[in-house]
């Protein structure tokens, strides 16, 4: 039966404040700060910890109900002076919640009287400033929030220089060491935004660290508004809300907008990309990759040709995705998204210009129980996703393959490739092993070769 | 290696025992210190704790996204039976919602999750930004209640009007507005109601089944596997044996008031404190001297099988160190005994919510060296575990990666575990927990341990 459906049950996004948590943490010596109750921090430590399994210290300038009627102002100073005196960092990444947004503080103006207040303190951290309003958007929304406004804050119009940004959207820490490899092996100077790598998913300490080490060093970013060429993935990401965007329009970086290169043709467009920025070839262990995974279609196809799968997550990562399977013949029967920015289905008829004829339906702003109604019907034979579906899966019976954020309920999701070559790769083998194993153990006989 | 020095704004909240220096009385029931990354999350936290195991009611948090979706499924509260508990539901606020008030969307996403799920009753948590744009949710509530026939009940959860405490008493309060409408004729003399009992992993089980063992009638369990017409009967018992009584003192301390009804404080951690939790409930009932008897029965069974197994545990842990920070302080109290009874010594011991009586027993209990601390942060934890070098840390999600990335064990004792630790067989879980985490031959690689980096 169907429902009216004002309530969202079982959502699949997160809020704001989540994802620019996330985008600071990939700054080097960055304390994420968050100007609202102390809920939010705690909330989203423990939702990242679940996932990456590294410590992550958020503040917060924990408000009480005096601070809701008189402003934020002194709170978030004296949460700032803490942080400074505790945690020594080199930048703090303040970023609001529905509370200060609603009560109106203005942080920017906070944040330049701070500096003037605190001036013969401890060193001054450079501090930046996100908007993210939990009731605006989603999680993927603040963490875009954050690197435009990272790049806002620092970047400056300088000499022009043999150097290419890149902002690799929210993709793990894995995907964000190959991508490193990549640009280190053409030779050719990088400022990844952002870079947390390191920062969660690193080595154990010998000593305690008040901020883990690694990330983009604020000294790099700087040096972004004299890139060559910026490059930024996320296909729904619009120009207006990204860095490269910013870069674009303050200092004239060209933006080179691809969609996250998952799939050989979207690979191929990327690494052609570098190499007419870089005026080099792709160093031949990127054509050995190539070339094994076109050899792993081959031998593979027969497994998944027309297999349906509701795919579901990021946009982004949704559209991304849908053209990955659609070129090894597999059919996103829904394509869903707790995101709403009214680009996915336009996007991916770019990518897929017969998806209609595929059937292959889109739907933004959906929760689980509305994708788990599509599922009754669609019946698909297994979904992608985040760990989040493992509800449904479970009742109804679907497997589930991982991937994206968050996984809760499998170990190793900071160390999954979902990018380039090597990212489809290891894809490609667990969607094939995910439906071999459902034969095998659908069969009663039990082979020992499937 | 750098000194790790602590904020001048929370010094007073911790404390060091030490024979011949003055002993302050540590600061605590205070609101957290700005920018000092605090472990506590905030009073829709509170809330949610509270009520989240009972598994008949829907939950509805009236508010942006975030609120619910982090808290959605995240406990170990199992259920026997209705599960509505695990589901996760959310007004989902949006901007125009903010600016024209939430009270439609809250109106109308009630009567449809009612229609839908048929539950028994429903909680509506208000969430920060509701504070703010001032919906009567009050009056929301009695319009759906009249409408479904069902209670419907407002919990004021504004995560910024106070603390986690704050939130207890407030689903405290939705609590009491629920007790005392079932009927009660048929509720034996020989009663009680669990309080502060959770059910993770299915404890609340356990306790149960020992204490109708000893012939008593356990009323209601509050909230472990809760269902609303239990809550509504609350009032039927004789006794109220309240645990975790950070979040629940308040409700029974009412109840007292109110019906009558008497309250001990009891801990099912650990060999002494579960025995002790068994013969203090006996004591109520001195006209069964049979209710001793079997409580006496119980103990020497459990303690007869339980006691030689842990023996191996205690050869492999004896000496060793535990460092303790969890959210109340009455657990703190059990998992030191607990600690002992295996070998193991505390030097840190600390909580979120404990109160000034909490902690002057706490220091009262401590070696000496012991460090006490209230509100504590990662940078004071991570402090005294070095210096005080710990091979354990007990606590939660948030307090794991500290352990793991200084090389030390760790063992889960919060709302998210999924093994009992409460009762006999959950101080053997929790003794085999400690053993295989600090005795894992991991560690060796840890940079601290003589690994290289």
């Amino acid at each position: 039966m169907k429902h009216a459906k004002t309530a969202t049950q079982n959502a699949c996004k997160l809020c704001n404040p989540l994802g620019a948590c996330l985008a600071f943490r990939g700054i080097e010596s960055c304390v994420p700060f968050l100007h609202g109750s102390q809920g939010c921090a705690t909330y989203i430590r423990r939702y990242l910890i679940s996932h990456y399994k590294e410590p992550i210290d958020i503040a917060s300038s924990n408000f009480h109900e005096e601070t809701a009627v008189f402003g934020g102002s002194h709170n978030l100073k004296i949460g700032l002076k803490n942080v400074s005196d505790q945690y020594k960092p080199h930048v703090i990444g303040v970023a609001t919640t529905c509370l200060s947004e609603t009560i109106g503080d203005d942080v920017p103006g906070i944040l330049r009287e701070y500096k003037k207040e605190f001036k013969n303190g401890t060193p001054m951290p450079i501090l930046i400033h996100a908007s993210t309003p939990s009731y605006q958007g989603s999680h993927i929304d603040g963490f875009h929030a954050a690197v435009r406004a990272t790049v806002k804050t620092l970047a400056e119009k300088g000499e022009e220089q043999s150097l290419i940004n890149l902002f690799p959207n929210m993709v793990s820490p894995a995907d964000l060491r190959y991508l490193k490899e990549i640009f280190a092996d053409f030779k050719a100077p990088l400022m990844l935004l952002p870079d947390y790598s390191q920062t969660m998913d690193g080595g154990p300490w010998g000593e305690y660290h008040r901020i883990p080490p690694g990330g983009t060093p604020a000294s790099a970013i700087v040096r972004a508004g004299s890139a060559t060429a910026s490059i930024e993935f996320g296909s729904t990401l619009e120009a207006s809300k990204s860095a490269a965007g910013y870069l674009a329009e303050a200092f004239d970086v060209p933006r080179h907008h691809l969609s996250l290169p998952i799939g050989i043709k979207e690979s191929d467009k990327f690494f052609s990309l570098l190499e007419t920025l870089t005026g080099k070839a792709r160093p031949e262990k990127y054509e050995d990759e190539r070339r094994r995974l076109i050899d792993a279609y081959a031998d593979g196809h027969k497994y998944v040709f027309e297999k349906k799968v509701i795919l579901y997550g990021e946009e982004d990562l949704v559209v991304a995705m849908t053209a990955f399977l659609s070129e090894i013949g597999m059919t996103p029967v829904l394509c869903a998204s707790g995101g709403k920015s009214g680009l996915m289905k336009k996007r991916i008829l770019e990518l897929i210009p017969n998806m209609d004829e595929l059937e292959i339906k889109v739907r933004e702003g959906v929760d689980f129980v509305d994708i788990e109604d599509e599922a009754k019907v669609l019946k698909p034979d297994f979904l992608i996703g985040n760990s989040k579906g493992y509800t449904m899966s479970r009742k109804n019976n679907i497997p589930l393959l991982r991937l994206g954020f968050p996984i809760h309920d499998r170990f190793g999701g900071q160390r999954m490739h979902h990018l380039g070559y090597r990212g489809t790769q290891e894809l490609f083998d667990r969607i094939v092993n995910t439906v071999i194993e459902q034969r095998q153990n659908a069969s009663s006989i039990g082979y020992t070769y499937m | 290696m750098e000194q790790i020095t602590i904020l001048e704004g929370r010094q007073k909240q911790i404390f060091e025992k030490k024979k011949g220096v003055a002993q302050p009385d540590i600061a605590c029931d205070t609101s957290s210190l700005s920018g000092s990354v605090s472990q506590r999350a905030c009073v829709f936290c509170g809330s949610r704790v509270v009520l989240y195991p009972v598994a008949d009611a829907i939950h509805l948090v009236h508010g942006p996204i975030g609120c619910a979706a982090y808290t959605w499924d995240i406990r170990g509260a199992v259920s026997s039976g209705p599960e509505l508990h695990r589901l996760s539901f959310s007004t989902d606020l949006q901007e125009m919602d903010v600016i024209y008030g939430g009270e439609k969307k809250l109106y109308h996403s009630l009567i449809e999750l009612i229609e839908q799920y048929k539950p028994k009753a429903a909680f509506i948590y208000s969430t920060c930004i509701v504070g703010l744009i001032g919906d009567d949710i009050e009056a929301v509530c009695r319009k759906v209640a009249k409408e479904t026939g069902i209670p419907v009940l407002p919990v004021h959860s504004e995560g910024f009007k106070g603390t986690k405490k704050d939130g207890y008493k407030a689903a405290c309060h939705a609590l009491m507005k629920l007790i005392g409408t079932g009927a009660i004729d048929d509720i034996s003399k020989y009663s009680i109601n669990i309080l502060g009992e959770f059910n993770l992993a299915g404890e609340a089980w356990i306790i149960r089944k020992y204490y109708e063992k000893m012939g008593i009638e356990v009323v209601s369990t509050l909230t472990g596997d809760g269902r609303i017409d239990a809550v509504r009967r609350a009032h039927g018992a004789t006794l109220n044996v309240v645990q975790c009584s950070g979040s629940m003192t308040w409700l029974a301390k009412e109840m007292e008031e109110k019906y009558g009804i008497p309250y001990i404080r009891v801990s099912y951690f650990g060999i002494e404190d579960m025995s002790k939790s068994l013969y203090d409930v006996a004591k109520h009932f001195p006209d069964r001297p049979d209710i001793m008897e079997a409580a006496k029965q119980i103990v020497c069974e459990e303690v007869k099988t339980l006691y030689p197994s842990l023996q191996k545990f205690k050869k492999a842990l004896t000496g060793k160190k535990a460092a303790i920070y969890v959210g109340g302080a009455f657990k703190t109290f059990s998992l030191i005994k607990a600690l002992r009874s295996i070998g193991m010594s505390v030097v840190l011991a600390g909580s979120q919510t404990g109160n000034k009586d909490d902690y002057a027993r706490l220091k009262e209990m401590c070696d000496e060296g012991t460090v006490i601390v209230d509100d504590s942060n990662p940078v004071e934890l991570s402090k005294f575990i070095l210096e005080k070098e710990a091979d354990l840390l007990i606590g939660g999600v948030k307090e794991r990666p500290i352990a793991f990335k200084l090389g030390i064990g760790f063992c889960d004792h919060n709302h998210e575990r999924k093994i009992p630790l409460a009762g006999f067989v959950g101080m053997y879980n929790f003794a085999l927990e400690v053993y295989q985490s600090v005795m894992s031959p991991v560690w060796q690689f840890a940079p601290r341990k003589g690994g290289t980096l």
